[in-house]
């Protein structure tokens, strides 16, 4: 039964030492959320390497802290100052920074606040549910079955994410072919190893993460440094009023309902239910003239979405060992390197993990909220920080982190060379994400198509062998091609980063005549 | 530009040495019927900068200048240092007067972050008005809020 076994976990998380790492974790969580350009992923890579010499259940209770922690931390910023710090938070600004301006930024806070904590706690409840039924169903998997999620996952994130398929399956590629640089395990042949024996064992996970996200953004920040600063609105006016609350709790239940079967979905990830949800807000709403003006539904909906999509992300994570974000990618690679492979069988031989883990993303979610709500404005402070000093701190931590890996002066060379990859391909607007989850995911497809084709003897068909996998490969491909003809015939999609910019909302406003509130408090 | 020729260079931050530095700034130039050029600089090396106005504090100063009845215009300039801006500006204009706020210092706090108004003093060509925010009104650390 699922609640006694939460019960038990909850025993397991209530240590001082798990509070502890709990606290750590939604603490940084926050702050990288805050910190425009450097995100979750960024963070969970760069402590992969630290985490080593840690306890495993402490080390993912902190790394779900910190993506819980990013996805509070994004909205304050977006609401405050109009810069969302995650693309999942972009949504919010557009309501978010128009309630700031016109004097109510607290209840904007607020609403985001203690909507991020309801939906991340029943999101949370509906993960603790839903686990063991997801194992049940996929205890009977096969390779093939494997093989056919992973394509879709792969598809999925690389096609619906982001403005452009094809750019998004050249960034997969990039990172599939990163994943294959080794040994291959069965023949013991050298794959892409350009005779460098260092090269024999793969290149290190940390190394291409660190890379792509912290040291392809300082670069690409590096690169358009000076930039005016931007304004920052006072969280002021009242928190929630009645009306208020009777408004954001629709949007509240809404958004979860968008979030959390959304982010367990292949195509998981966050921006899509904030998107959905903002447009059903937008809908559904009974003050239409609010919209575009700062109306808090368009705060309240999206907000709890994205934080019931991180929970939705843990379900094929936990269950299937399938990650559909960056950061869930991430996250695997930490299980691989505590030689745990996420799974069917991860909930019977490590229960006891997932259950603290699980616990443990409810007591943060409290934290969160009590951290969130009247500390907004120190998390603001940090902006404060100059970007030299920052992303010096964040290159020495990444230099630092890939060469503890494995002592090797070779791995700093790699920290580079796949740096200025990642800047490459922020410069030139391929999504990352893709590329994290090719990398870490390649390898276990790879291990079961091997398989599934050994069981098979080597017969293409053994891959179609079952109604799951032939449902798979035909969503895989409809994911392939839809984005591709829906383009053809409707023009291209507008993204999230373009509704922002083309809905006139800029870093900075041109003396309008809004008013502030700051004589108001 | 329009206005008289003679010229007086204002540093301006939102905060209580900046106002008086303003406010020296406007009887200066009103003194000497010269026109007023008020720097507020940002590096912008950091997201948010609190000592460069903008919104509700940037329309509280510029009514603040039209209500001084000074010819005055306001320059923003980003990413250059504040005593390099306020050189560049100083030099662009033939100013005669620079006049900038200071803020007490403990001799290890400029030790550590060294000074910008320090920079001012020995860069800029024509002479540097300093002045301090007026008693009981001194800060610390920069102001909180906006």
């Amino acid at each position: 039964m699922a609640l006694s076994e939460l019960a038990g976990g909850f025993a397991d998380a209530l240590t001082v030492t798990n509070l502890l790492f709990a606290l750590i974790g939604v603490v940084l969580g926050t702050a990288v959320g805050v910190l425009p350009g450097i995100g979750p992923a960024m963070t969970v890579a760069l402590l992969l390497p630290v985490t080593y010499s840690l306890e495993p259940t402490s080390a993912f209770i902190m790394f779900a802290g910190i993506y819980y922690g990013g996805m509070y931390g994004g909205s304050t910023t977006s609401i405050l100052l109009n810069t969302p710090g995650e693309s999942s938070s972009i949504m919010t600004a557009l309501e978010g920074n128009k309630m700031a301006k016109s004097g109510r930024g607290a209840a904007a806070l607020a609403t985001a606040a203690i909507g991020s904590f309801v939906a991340g706690t029943i999101a949370t409840l509906l993960l603790a549910l839903v686990a063991p039924t997801v194992v049940d169903l996929a205890i009977g998997i096969t390779p093939a079955d494997y093989f056919a999620l992973a394509v879709l996952a792969f598809v999925a994130v690389a096609t619906v994410l982001g403005s452009s398929p094809l750019r998004g399956l050249a960034s997969l590629g990039v990172g599939l072919y990163l994943g294959l640089v080794g040994t291959d395990v069965l023949t013991g042949q050298e794959r892409f190893t350009l005779g460098i024996p260092q090269l024999s064992d793969g290149i290190d996970v940390v190394v291409v993460a660190v890379a792509l996200f912290a040291v392809g953004e300082a670069l690409y920040v590096a690169s358009r440094l000076r930039r005016g600063p931007v304004q920052v609105m006072q969280a002021s006016g009242r928190y929630l009023t009645r009306s208020d609350l009777r408004r954001s709790v629709g949007p509240w239940l809404r958004g979860t309902a968008f979030g959390f079967p959304l982010g367990a979905l292949p195509a998981g990830g966050a921006e899509i239910p904030t998107f959905l949800s903002y447009a059903t807000e937008r809908k559904l709403t009974k003050h239409p003239e609010e919209f575009g003006k700062g109306a808090i539904e368009g705060v309240a909906g999206p907000e709890a979405a994205n934080n019931a999509a991180a929970a939705g992300v843990l379900v094929p994570l936990l269950t299937l060992g399938l990650p559909t974000s960056a950061t869930a990618a991430i996250i695997l690679a930490a299980f691989q390197g505590y030689g745990i492979q996420p799974g069917p069988t991860l909930l019977t031989t490590e229960s006891s993990l997932v259950w603290t883990l699980i616990a443990s993303l409810l007591i943060g979610n409290l934290m969160l909220l009590v951290l969130n709500l009247p500390l907004a404005g120190v998390w603001v402070k940090l902006l404060r920080i100059p970007r030299p000093y920052l992303y010096a701190g964040i290159l020495m931590f990444a230099s630092l982190g890939s060469y503890a890996v494995n002592a090797d002066p070779l791995d700093l060379v790699l920290l580079l060379v796949i740096g200025l990859l990642g800047f490459a391909m922020r410069r030139f607007g391929w999504p990352v994400a893709p590329a994290v989850i090719g990398l870490i995911l390649g390898p276990v497809a790879e291990t079961n198509l091997r398989r599934a084709l050994a069981i098979g003897d080597g017969d293409l068909g053994v891959l179609v062998d079952t109604w799951f996998s032939r449902v798979l490969l035909v969503l895989a491909l409809l994911a392939l091609v839809v984005p591709i003809v829906l383009r053809a015939v409707r023009g291209r999609r507008a993204t999230p980063e373009e509704l922002q910019e083309g809905s006139g909302l800029r870093h900075r406003e041109p003396a309008a005549a809004t008013h502030e509130g700051r004589g108001e408090q | 530009m329009t206005g008289p020729d003679r010229v007086v260079v204002v540093g301006y931050v939102p905060t209580p040495r900046g106002e008086a530095a303003l406010a020296h700034g406007i009887d200066e130039a009103r003194r000497r019927g010269a026109r007023l050029v008020v720097v507020n600089s940002s590096l912008g090396d950091a997201l948010v900068d609190e000592e460069y106005v903008q919104g509700a504090a940037e329309r509280r100063l510029r009514s603040e200048l039209t209500a001084s009845g000074v010819p005055a215009e306001l320059r923003q300039p980003v990413g250059r240092d504040v005593a390099d801006a306020l050189g560049a500006a100083a030099d662009d204009t033939g100013a005669e007067l620079v006049v900038i706020g200071l803020r007490r210092r403990s001799p290890v706090g400029k030790l550590v972050t060294g000074s910008a108004a320090q920079r001012v003093l020995l860069s800029v060509d024509c002479p540097v008005l300093a002045v301090k925010a007026p008693p009981g009104r001194e800060e610390g650390p920069p102001a909180e809020g906006l």
